[in-house]
């Protein structure tokens, strides 16, 4: 069948087998391996990606059912040579070590942080709570989120003037 | 939030030339999701591989149809044990000298062992193919019950080793029997209790998988792979393929965490190594979750008898235990060869006894085989948790607290160098402070205020203390080899005539931020810039030989390598730099970056300066070559003992005996610090993985062997919402043998957390006269507890 998706802004037009998941037509059809796959059963959430601004986990989803739909994944945040905070963050509060749940988290962090510019460290531990970090104890996650949540309420405030 | 760290933003301006927070060099490329993982790589032509395992825990293989399978288009190959040996492949030899079916040919003896593979053009059609595959299985009675595996009237597990009658493997003992037995007998307290340590699984993010692509013209194995021991696994492959070394090579590109689970060689890495051999072409297998938890390597599985004997005051005499070590169908524990039981032989803890004693009979069950990984620095998790438990179970018996019967018995300053009853020889320790460190942060003593008046109310909350000391940094080679590889490490620096540098490393990263403390090293001890040294590491053609990255080993033994082969190269410079100035090299000083002449500092060179005349046209002092480069391999002298202790703080629901971890209070002694950014690091994710065996993790199997904890539903980990936000501080000890007095962080809070955790529970259910109750203290199992009908796990 073919599928027909916007991802990180760029058109993707592919004929795929009906049964083919998201986490494989983005790494393996598209060659986007930032997006990782962990547990196939929605619970380590490494494969999360941004389905229309909504987090959401690719290896039990389908790539049909995305079809007409708008994808980020994690190759997506940095815009023209420019991080998103929410990668900044990451790097500069030790919010990875393997780095292998990272691009999940970060877009889960970027969907929270659209929606809610100042979260608290429950907010936080909540919008994360599907996805497993066996490195960082997340502490420094939660730390990495508040610092994109403030540099993004600076680049924001630094737009509108 | 940590009362150590100081805010990002101070110290972005700060960029160390050595040791203090650097932001890691491995970022950049992790964040923009430019990493390269092993099923990152797509190779041409490069067909997929899938296992099919058993579904019985023990039964004989009666008979494989293969055709429908090898019918399937896109189906390249299908194999099974008996196609394996008929060219001699189809068992492997384990890190302990024990034999692995690479696919089973005679029978199965664990429920997923590898039966038979396909090899197909994509992944999907792989396992497709594995559906359609028809085993006809004879049941064997299982023998899952560690308790009964000795009986006479068990089957026999292992009826592939010649002559073997039962399913013992070994028995081990360490410490003086009749001492301890002596002191017992004249004790005024003993205490005794039965302690489990079930069994757990590192589950790293990204599970276990390879990419084996031989060429055929060169002769040359490439393996891709998981792997956090290249040099040690490539001279495994040597041995089971009987391709000559120097014809493999092992690339281990970035891990997605490793914690142990990737040190084994594991059956599908020989699959896919036999499927390019065989078909030519480059196969990768990538195991899916479910495989990774039920087959690859577990942890702990030790079923402790432990006693404790005490004066009447608190006085700590002896402890004894008598274990009983479940290592599965096939001992592949990776431990070093004198060592079976790991470096358990240090269960003595952070105390001053007058004897201790130690035996453990080892016995093979039909689970899945493994037993040393998780972070447990060689089975010190298993032998803290047993010492910081009974001796909660004392504190219980005495009526004394628990902080206060540590701070009584703990080793004093000034008993270092200390040789333990079991002769392990601690390097250096400053217990006291710790503790007091960690009691101040928690605020001890209001906390067991808070704790009397909730009783009052019949609220339960419950506070737990643990110290331990690691003995990581395996080790030194007249004691220490794995499969005859004796544990030391090499390391190459060369400096480039521009000043920058390259080190390799034989260790690999994890996570651990290798790039970034290694540079740090080197530019500790030559004053080049972190960003200008490249680390070099899981690339056996282009590395030094050593034994890789586990046991909390990469910082005692290879970050000792890096400091000594940098020193040899400054070494060097400084000759050099004698000429450059026409002085002696006595007249030198060194300044962390450049010579200068002693009494004259505008008299100087930089490294860089000499890394040119290194490599220039110029004269060089006689007997000097030129370059500016080394290499060593290094062999410690001793172990490292970092140690710490840890403060949990719990509250137990008392309708519904939910746990919630409050408070986490860890002070870590690891010596000299490299970087506290990545330490602070290492140290958070230990102690959820504390609070994850505490409280939920558990690889558990019915009584006909089916692993019933064989998927993230199932088998637990801690998110975000089960952990609190750690607290955490350090006091520094160097070690007095390392050349930089750095001990190593990676596995104490994996070591020490889950005593911290089970003894606040303990003592929440105090009210209900609960000295102890096992792991994983999930909601039920607490209930029990609390009703008085608690019972052991396994």
């Amino acid at each position: 069948m073919q599928v027909n998706m916007t991802i990180n802004g760029q058109e993707a037009d592919e004929e795929i087998e009906p049964r083919m998941l998201l986490v494989h037509f983005i790494r393996d059809r598209l060659g986007l391996t930032g997006t990782h796959w962990g547990c196939d059963t929605s619970n380590c959430g490494t494969c999360v990606v941004l389905i229309d601004g909504e987090p959401v986990k690719s290896c039990t989803t389908l790539a049909a059912m995305v079809s007409g739909h708008d994808v980020t994944t994690v190759e997506g945040l940095e815009v023209d040579g420019v991080l998103d905070p929410v990668q900044e963050g990451f790097m500069q509060c030790h919010g990875l070590q393997c780095g292998f749940c990272t691009p999940g988290m970060m877009l889960t962090a970027r969907a929270l942080i659209n929606k809610n510019p100042d979260p608290t460290d429950g907010v936080i531990r909540e919008a994360i709570s599907g996805q497993i970090c066996r490195c960082t104890g997340y502490a420094t996650i939660v730390r990495s989120i508040h610092w994109a949540a403030d540099h993004d309420a600076a680049v924001s405030v630094g737009s509108a003037s | 939030m940590t009362t150590t760290e100081p805010s990002p933003e101070a110290v972005e301006e700060e960029r160390p030339i050595g040791f203090g927070r650097l932001l890691r060099k491995e970022d950049p490329r992790l964040i923009r999701g430019m990493g390269k993982f092993v099923d990152d790589i797509q190779l041409p032509g490069m067909l997929h591989l899938a296992i099919l395992r058993s579904p019985m825990a023990h039964a004989r293989i009666v008979s494989i149809d293969t055709s429908a399978a090898q019918a399937l288009p896109k189906v390249v190959a299908v194999i099974t044990g008996a196609d394996l040996a008929e060219k001699g492949l189809a068992w492997m030899p384990t890190l302990s000298n024990d034999v692995q079916a690479v696919l089973a040919t005679d029978k199965v003896r664990f429920q997923h062992q590898e039966v038979a593979f396909v090899v197909a053009e994509d992944r999907y059609s792989a396992r497709d193919a594995l559906e359609l595959i028809d085993v006809e299985y004879e049941r064997l009675d299982p023998v899952i019950d560690v308790r009964t595996a000795l009986d006479a009237d068990v089957p026999v597990i292992r009826d592939d080793l010649e002559g073997k009658t039962d399913n013992h493997i070994f028995d081990w003992e360490t410490g003086d029997e009749a001492a301890t037995d002596a002191v017992f007998d004249s004790a005024d307290v003993v205490v005794s209790e039965e302690i489990i340590y079930p069994r757990v699984h590192p589950a790293p993010m990204e599970t276990c998988g390879c990419i084996a692509d031989f060429e055929r013209v060169a002769g040359k194995l490439t393996l891709w792979c998981t792997s956090q021991a290249p040099h040690a696994h490539r001279t495994v492959y040597a041995l089971v393929t009987g391709l000559p070394e120097h014809k493999i090579r092992l690339i281990a590109p970035d891990i997605g965490g490793g914690f142990g689970n990737k040190v084994p060689i594991y059956p599908g890495y020989v699959c896919a190594i036999v499927a390019s051999l065989v078909i030519g072409k480059p196969v990768k297998w990538m195991e899916d979750r479910t495989e990774n938890l039920v087959s690859t390597g577990f942890a702990r599985d030790y079923v402790m008898k432990a006693d404790i004997a005490a004066t009447k005051e608190g006085k700590i005499l002896a402890v004894r235990t008598d274990v009983l070590a479940d290592h599965g169908a096939f001992n592949g524990v990776a431990a070093p060869v004198k060592y079976p039981a790991g470096f358990f032989g240090v269960f003595t803890g952070s105390y001053d006894l007058e004897a201790a004693y130690a035996k453990m009979t080892a016995v093979y069950t039909n689970k899945a085989p493994g037993g040393v990984a998780y972070a447990c620095s060689f089975r010190i998790t298993e032998a803290v948790y047993l010492v910081e438990r009974i001796v909660d179970c004392l504190a219980y018996e005495l009526g004394m607290d628990p902080a206060e019967l540590r701070l009584k018995n703990l080793l004093k300053p000034e008993q270092f160098p200390y040789s333990t009853k079991t002769g392990w020889v601690y390097d250096s320790g400053n217990y006291e402070p710790a503790l007091r460190k960690a009691m101040e942060m928690a605020g001890y003593d209001e906390l067991r205020r808070e704790q009397a008046e909730k009783r009052e109310r019949g609220e339960l909350m419950g506070i737990g203390v643990s110290f331990f000391t690691e003995a990581v940094g395996a080790g030194p080679r007249k004691d220490m080899d794995i499969l005859g590889l004796g544990m030391a490490d090499g390391c190459e620096l060369r400096i480039h005539p521009t000043g920058k540098a390259v080190i390799r490393l034989s260790v690999k990263s994890q996570g651990q931020g290798h790039e970034t403390t290694f540079a740090q090293i080197v530019a500790e001890e030559i004053g080049i810039p972190p960003e200008d040294i490249e680390v070099l590491e899981g690339d056996t053609d282009n590395t030094p030989f050593g034994l890789g990255t586990y046991g909390s080993r990469s910082t005692p033994v290879s970050g000792a390598a890096a400091a000594l082969v940098t020193r040899k190269v400054r070494d060097k410079a400084q000759i050099i730099a004698s000429g450059m100035l026409e002085v002696s090299v006595a007249d030198l000083e060194w300044n962390k970056g450049s010579f200068s002449v002693k009494g004259d500092p505008s008299k100087s060179v930089t490294i860089q300066d000499i890394a040119m005349r290194a490599h220039g046209a110029g004269d060089l002092p006689e007997g000097i070559e030129g370059g500016l480069e080394a290499q060593i391999c290094y062999n410690p002298e001793n172990l490292t003992y970092p140690f710490g202790a840890y403060i949990c703080v719990v509250d137990v629901d008392p309708g519904t005996a939910v746990v919630k971890v409050r408070r986490f209070i860890a002070v870590d002694d690891c010596g000299t610090q490299i970087n506290p950014m990545i330490i602070e690091g290492q140290v958070h994710g230990g102690l959820t993985d504390g609070v994850g065996m505490a409280t939920m993790q558990m690889i558990a199997f019915d009584e006909d062997g089916n692993c019933l904890s064989g998927s993230l539903m199932d088998y637990l980990i801690p998110t975000a919402l089960e952990v609190p936000d750690w607290e955490t501080g350090y006091t520094v000890t160097p070690s007095p043998h390392h050349p930089i007095g750095a001990k190593g962080i990676g596995e104490s809070a994996t070591v020490g957390s889950p005593p911290a955790v089970v003894n606040a529970i303990v003592d929440a259910l105090k009210p209900y006269g609960v000295r102890h109750a096992d792991m994983p203290l999930t909601p039920s199992r607490v209930w029990e507890a609390m009703q008085g009908n608690h019972t052991p796990p396994i």
